[in-house]
């Protein structure tokens, strides 16, 4: 296939105007033992039909869409109202660049500024960026902000954070004399507050924790706030499951000062780890350290209202080195979705959904509890997710879930030893009830 | 015209455009009882649907776009983005595949991956690709992160970061967020990298030098190899910003330039849609060397299946969650696949063509700073018209005027008032005969009627913005007024 628009005899007026003779002398700049002499080694072209068939067979080669799925674990299925793929599959939504030109992108902008206000009434901060790249980086570019803001060099982070979040907070603070070390949980799955206590210091710039966590659990996070206020280290909550939002407290009102997380709930699929949405908000006083775009309202020459990109001598196309962040494309266009899809639910829609994976959730684990063999540990409240011990290897388990096309809990026992015969399950409102029994059926099976 | 209003002022209750299905498990009446939970959300919308669908097509039409025309911004490759690659990517058995499932219900997901790292290493010369990076800039921090692993390894991760004046600035931002201190290197009469200057400021101390090639000029650094061995006489990596890429593939490939990392961003070369500033994509190509240090896990080929290795005990960890923006990473095979060798050599091609056809055209219009050939882009700055009081940003809205996306501004900073116009290969000559047309009309213009472009732009959904009062005063969400 081939996307260029010229005529052969466009090109050859166009060499003609230009005064060469051929491409090659376009490329005449190039030293001689650069130039690659051959062809590159890739597969001939296929057409537009061949190309459908190829990735239709890659796609089949997944278990998914077929099987039953009952991971989460900082991905989450949740129903996608038609709206948001038709109305985000515009061409005008998907096929410009960042709104730099603010009077031929103020649809990108306003969309950019509803974002913002919308995750500043979900999670109760004053201010929000325009995105960034998903959950775990978010997390680390809160670190990076705490760390801007106070200078101390140790964060304090729940091991009921995320792994991937834990390891990607390591990569990024890794060069720069900031230091993380970790909360561990308690009997109830959420932070062990006096292991909290007994590690804040005077050094500790910040506490870090997700909620509902990593266990599906909802940390107390009035308590952690007041911790970590009373020795003048900043709040930072991350919230994986953004559904939860629709329901739960926001952070904002328990004290913290940042929040941040993974919005990929919010009308992304799945997708096999990407794109997703990273989110960030903040108090007002800490807007000029936030990473990121930042859209704001003003007026034309005319008195009109407008949106243009702002707050940019934060930013690297200004700052250079000295930005508050290296972030330059961002994830815009999920976070069109995520407008789309909090807008169509609305207020009464987005609370019906979190309700009902409460309530799914709470059946799951109930029914799945009283299996034989079958032990829910953790004795939190937990908001879509809760934690399962077997008395057989989980693998096997899984393997057997498998061969009645379904996807079980994620095995935990790589990520945290001491629960090796644990498994993590969600059931959001995408399950039904019907879903659930099969699972409770296979499982009893299994275990029998 | 008529300003859209943003939802929450057309949001009351008694609207809704969703309902959940009846609850079809046995409802716990207390499921909330002990719960922080909240009363409501304050002004949050309630719309109908219809509003919804209106609100969303009415701004989608404030947005200039590819699919409607010419949109030459410099270095970020405004390609068309053909459709059946969004068709693919949405294919259940991709959109629907949750990351943490194991293998061996993921291969196809896992064969994508593998696929796309093989043929990136072939377009780019280089051993090994990590896909993760979520777009450019993250590829920049991973690929400075793979060279200070390396360097640490050998017992001195080095102080500084070489970057020429003409970098984007995301350069410098990467390399300090690596813990290193940036120095420029300057650019010569050319627009290339002087190489007296580099060979004074390249010693021990210097871990890398990040260059961009062609540079920020759409100029080719000749000496590409002559500078490889200036830093690598003194124990320096050579990274290479890959954001201009499309001018290359097919005739030469950064590898064979003795280029130790690199970073693509398929969101340019690779023809995946910007979205509006994102998602992105920017993997990132390392020589052996430096392939124990990739960010985990490395999807690895073990016994005919696909397998993901964790255990890599060199690695620098991870730079975000999962295997990157896997949805892009399936745009960007498809494009490959349909292109083919002769394909990609071609949209370099034609990349090149079209942007010298434009610099031949304008180039007695508009001042070239530097009149070095170029190949994908070529920047011109206001120098001309600044004698009649018109400076870049007045040339650029009056663009808007024509119809076209005005050119990139803000860089390279060594071209005073810039214009870098970068039309690629998808364009045909009548929309490059356009813009041309549009740029000679503002010309004359120019000296003839400044005014009209001092105000311009006179027919956009807003006009000219106040972008002082907005940073001086930042209103960055919509409030109820009191």
């Amino acid at each position: 296939m081939s996307y260029i628009s010229l005529s052969d005899k466009d090109k050859k007026e166009m060499l003609e105007k230009i005064g060469v003779s051929s491409l090659d002398e376009l490329y005449g700049c190039l030293p001689d033992d650069v130039r690659l002499r051959r062809p590159l080694r890739l597969p001939p072209a296929l057409t537009e039909p061949e190309l459908l068939r190829r990735f239709e067979e890659l796609a089949a080669a997944n278990a998914y869409p077929d099987y039953l799925s009952f991971l989460g674990a900082g991905v989450y299925r949740h129903f996608i109202p038609s709206v948001v793929d038709y109305l985000s599959s515009r061409g005008e939504f998907i096929t410009p660049y960042t709104p730099y030109q603010p009077e031929v992108s103020q649809g990108t902008l306003q969309i950019i500024f509803e974002y913002q206000t919308l995750i500043c009434q979900l999670t109760g901060m004053d201010v929000s960026n325009a995105s960034l790249y998903d959950g775990a980086s978010a997390a680390a570019e809160a670190v990076l902000m705490a760390s801007r803001l106070n200078g101390k060099p140790k964060i304090l982070v729940s091991r009921s954070l995320h792994p991937q979040y834990r390891e990607t907070i390591r990569t990024y603070i890794k060069n720069l004399g900031v230091r993380i070390e970790e909360v561990g949980y308690s009997a109830g799955g959420g932070i062990d507050l006096d292991d909290l206590g007994r590690k804040l210091d005077k050094e500790t710039g910040a506490v870090l924790v997700q909620s509902p966590n990593f266990f599906g659990v909802v940390e107390d996070l009035g308590r952690i706030g007041e911790f970590a206020h009373s020795h003048q280290a900043l709040f930072i909550v991350t919230v994986a499951e953004a559904i939860s939002l629709g329901v739960l407290e926001a952070p904002g009102k328990f004290g913290a000062d940042i929040v941040c997380g993974e919005a990929q709930s919010f009308g992304l699929a799945p997708s096999f780890g990407g794109p997703y949405l990273g989110f960030m908000g903040s108090k007002k006083e800490h807007l000029r350290q936030l990473p990121g775009r930042i859209t704001g309202q003003t007026t034309d020459i005319d008195g009109r209202r407008g949106f243009v990109l702002t707050l940019s001598t934060r930013e690297q196309h200004i700052r250079r080195e000295k930005a508050t962040s290296n972030i330059c494309t961002n994830q815009a266009w999920c976070a069109l979705r995520a407008t789309i899809f909090l807008e169509t639910l609305g207020h009464d829609g987005l609370r019906e959904m979190a309700v009902q994976n409460m309530q799914k959730s709470d059946y799951a684990a109930d029914i799945l509890g009283r299996i034989k063999g079958v032990k829910k540990i953790f004795g939190g409240r937990f908001f879509n997710e809760f934690v399962l011990e077997f008395s057989e290897d989980v693998q096997e388990i899984n393997d057997f879930l498998k061969e009645k096309g379904m996807v079980g809990g994620l095995n935990l026992g790589r990520l945290y030893p001491e629960l090796r015969s644990a498994a993590l399950f969600c059931v959001t409102e995408a399950h039904t009830k019907e879903d659930i029994d099969r699972l409770a059926g296979h499982l009893e099976e299994a275990l029998r | 015209m008529i300003r859209e209003p943003l939802i929450f002022e057309i949001s009351d209750k008694g609207k809704r455009a969703f309902s959940c299905p009846k609850l079809d498990v046995p409802e716990k009446k207390d499921i909330l009882k002990g719960l922080p939970v909240r009363a409501g959300i304050p002004d949050f919308p309630r719309v109908s649907e219809v509003e919804i669908v209106r609100h969303f097509t009415r701004l989608s039409q404030q947005n200039y776009c590819v699919d409607i025309g010419f949109y030459p911004l410099g270095s970020c490759t405004m390609k068309y983005n053909p459709k059946i690659n969004e068709k693919v990517a949405a294919l259940p058995g991709f959109l629907l595949s949750h990351p943490l499932a194991t293998e061996d219900l993921v291969q196809g997901n896992l064969e994508v991956i593998k696929l796309l790292e093989d043929y990136l290493c072939e377009i780019a010369g280089m051993d090994a690709f990590t896909l993760q990076p979520a777009a450019g800039a993250q590829g920049e921090l991973a690929g400075m992160m793979l060279i200070r692993a390396c360097l640490e390894e050998m017992g001195n991760p080095r102080k500084f970061v070489l970057i020429p004046d003409s970098a984007h600035g995301t350069n410098p931002s990467s390399a300090h967020l690596c813990g290193y201190a940036v120095e420029e290197t300057k650019s010569n009469e050319d627009g290339t990298v002087d190489l007296e200057d580099l060979t004074k400021r390249m010693n021990e101390d210097v871990a890398a030098l990040m260059l961009t090639n062609p540079n920020t000029l759409g100029v080719f650094e000749y000496d590409i190899k002559k500078i490889a061995r200036i830093v690598h006489a003194k124990g320096g990596f050579l990274y290479m910003d890959g954001a201009n890429m499309n001018a290359l593939t097919g005739r030469c490939r950064p590898g064979d330039m003795e280029v130790d990392v690199i970073h693509l961003n398929l969101h340019k070369t690779f023809s995946t849609p910007h979205g509006g500033g994102g998602p992105g994509s920017g993997p990132v190509g390392v020589k052996k060397a430096l392939e124990p240090y990739l960010p985990i896990p490395r999807v690895e080929k073990k016994g005919g299946a696909y397998a993901l290795n964790f255990n890599r005990p060199k690695t620098i960890g991870r730079v975000r969650g999962f295997y990157g923006n896997y949805l892009v990473v399936v745009k960007a095979l498809a494009y490959i696949l349909s292109l083919g060798p002769e394909g990609l050599k071609e949209i370099a091609e034609i990349a090149v063509l079209n942007a010298n056809y434009i610099r031949k055209s304008l180039e007695k219009e508009y001042d070239l700073k530097y009149t070095t050939p170029t190949l994908h882009e070529c920047v011109f700055s206001d120098k001309l018209q600044k004698e009649f009081g018109v400076s870049n940003l007045d040339i650029a809205k009056r663009l808007i005027d024509y119809g076209v996306h005005p050119p990139t501004m803000s860089f390279p900073l060594i071209v005073h008032g810039a214009l870098m116009i970068e039309p690629t290969e998808t364009e045909s000559k009548r929309d490059l005969d356009g813009f041309i047309e549009a740029m000679k009309k503002i010309a004359q213009e120019t000296r003839e009627n400044p005014g009209v472009l001092k105000s311009a732009p006179h027919f956009s959904p807003v006009r000219r913005l106040d972008e002082t009062t907005a940073a001086r005063h930042p209103a960055v969400k919509w409030e109820r007024e009191r």
